[in-house]
């Protein structure tokens, strides 16, 4: 983020119901979700002039933003779809400041709808690579092979792990639009049934249909806007590995390295992080982040979850709106708009108290690709 | 009741079968021998698995197939107990593990018909098992066992 001409924010965030969501098609969620987005920054599609997209995950289309771009009747000038799975939410605004910054387009849509929960789901559970004769199929084992070598090395526990989940549905249950709000114990979570030891369901993020949408500009553009601007302070990304078990350390991952690009980018350490949207597909990736990102010492990630001090209210509250676990198993948009409402005090029973900085940590594959960015409404609560 | 014949307890795997290549084909052959290869570098030495046509660590296209003793120990696991494939069912819940062999690649490997729990760090040695006439499939079980 060195030596830009300007200062980049965002503008407009929107989304689609989540959860199943019958009759809405993928394009359905991706332009609803960016109307959405552009409404709430007091704009129109013809102010479009840029549209990126990540890919569904469900299914791999080709040319899917110019796809978005002729399903809102506009013809941009930018369009690019990216490939860093769930890192691709802050990826494409990387790509977005740098077509701005170029002086292609002004204003750009970032957005992402998938129908998973209603449509198909077959590429959830599709062996990568060779690995079907091993007996690998779907996410959650690949995450659980991680998590059971991050137990192994620093003690971590299903308690812990417990405490992950139960503290990020503590925050949908403030959330109204979560997908899943009702509340649960840690013996709920020990009698939830096996799908990958060490993982319980519990342990897994939701199938969901939905959409979401941010609208990136210039600050100069944003401060004509009707909602205070969300300024980008810094953003870093790492991608550790294809195949994840050819990592070295695998109860390490790509957030070292994308963090450190991120802070220093924004001239923030984390002491500075008011709080954090972590994407958390299973208990053990945010634990893994904190612990990356330098918020607690390696292997203090389940303590400090368990400690409860990831809650609103708590000294780093964490997944403010239940995040893949319980908002949404969406993978990743939610976080970016979550964080900008929080930003810009729109959190309602779930708002963080004075929140000026906040932390959006993404990630893709099996920890294979991962984003850092660090937004802020720089002082409005001051 | 006698148990079934290996060739029919791991027939249902034919189909995970990944198609034929000129890259694994030496692999798969030598696999349907009772022998496990990688192939060695043999400009830097190292071993590697999956076959490429270049070295991945030096980029040399010096490669020469190695029988490898292929054992190891378990570097992390997990225990399947979701329904993910047919042909697994008969054997949930199933380890699989990933494999720190002695010669250097990591590997994902099955190991089935297990009788004890295992744990992180324990010596493993490959178990060739029969699916088909031509095609054998790579497991791997206890060295102690």
């Amino acid at each position: 983020m060195k030596n830009l001409k300007q200062k980049y924010c965002i503008v407009g965030v929107g989304n689609t119901a989540y959860g199943k969501n019958p009759g809405i098609s993928q394009i359905a969620h991706n332009v609803l979700a960016i109307r959405s987005a552009l409404e709430d920054a007091g704009l129109t599609t013809q102010d479009l002039d840029g549209v990126l997209t990540k890919a569904p995950t469900s299914t791999f289309p080709m040319l899917w933003g110019p796809k978005i771009a002729e399903a809102l009747r506009i013809q941009p000038k930018v369009t690019a779809t990216l490939d860093q799975a769930g890192a691709s939410n802050i990826g494409l605004i990387q790509y977005a400041i740098s077509a701005i910054e170029l002086g292609q387009a002004e204003v750009i849509a970032i957005s992402y709808g998938d129908n998973p929960r209603t449509g198909t789901r077959a590429s959830y559970a599709r062996p990568r690579g060779d690995d079907a004769l091993a007996g690998l199929f779907g996410a959650p084992s690949s995450y659980a092979m991680v998590a059971k070598r991050h137990m192994h090395e620093y003690g971590t526990t299903n308690e812990q792990l417990a405490n992950v989940a139960i503290a990020h549905r503590t925050h949908a249950s403030m959330n109204p639009g979560a997908q899943f709000q009702e509340l649960f114990t840690v013996d709920d979570y020990m009698s939830s049934r096996w799908v990958a030891e060490p993982f319980r369901l519990l342990d897994c993020c939701p199938v969901s249909d939905g959409g979401a949408a941010y609208i990136i500009t210039t600050e100069e553009k944003a401060k004509e806007l009707k909602k205070l601007p969300v300024y980008i302070e810094g953003i870093g990304q790492a991608h550790p590995s294809w195949d994840f078990y050819r990592r070295p350390e695998l109860a390490t991952s790509g957030a070292k390295i994308a963090g450190k690009m991120a802070f220093k980018s924004a001239g923030l350490r984390p002491a500075d992080i008011d709080f954090c949207e972590i994407y958390d597909c299973f208990t053990i990736v945010p634990l893994i982040s904190l612990e990356e990102y330098g918020f607690v010492d390696k292997g203090e990630g389940g303590s400090f979850y368990e400690e409860q001090r990831t809650h609103i209210g708590g000294e780093l509250p964490c997944n403010t709106s239940g995040g893949l676990l319980s908002e949404t198993g969406m993978p990743g948009t939610q976080l970016v708009v979550e964080a900008v409402r929080q930003l810009r005090g729109e959190g309602q029973d779930r708002q963080v108290k004075g929140a000026e900085v906040g932390l959006v940590s993404q990630q893709g594959g099996i920890m294979t690709t991962h984003a850092t960015m660090l937004l802020s409404n720089q002082g409005i609560h001051k | 009741m006698n148990e079934p014949p290996i060739a029919d307890k791991f027939a249902a795997f034919e189909e995970l079968i990944p198609p034929l290549d000129d890259l694994n084909t030496p692999y798969r052959e030598a696999l349907s021998r009772g022998e496990l290869i990688l192939q060695q570098c043999q400009s830097c030495t190292s071993y590697q698995y999956p076959f490429e046509s270049f070295c991945y660590e030096c980029g040399s296209n010096l490669l020469e197939h190695k029988v490898s003793r292929g054992q190891g120990f378990i570097y992390s696991f997990v225990k399947v107990h979701q329904p993910y494939h047919s042909a697994f069912k008969p054997f949930i819940p199933y380890t699989v593990a990933t494999i720190q062999l002695d010669d250097g690649p990591r590997l994902l490997s099955a190991m089935l018909d297990l009788t004890t729990e295992v744990k992180i760090g324990d010596r493993v040695k490959p178990r060739i098992e029969k699916i088909t006439a031509s095609e054998s499939m790579l497991m791997y079980e206890l060295e102690r066992s």
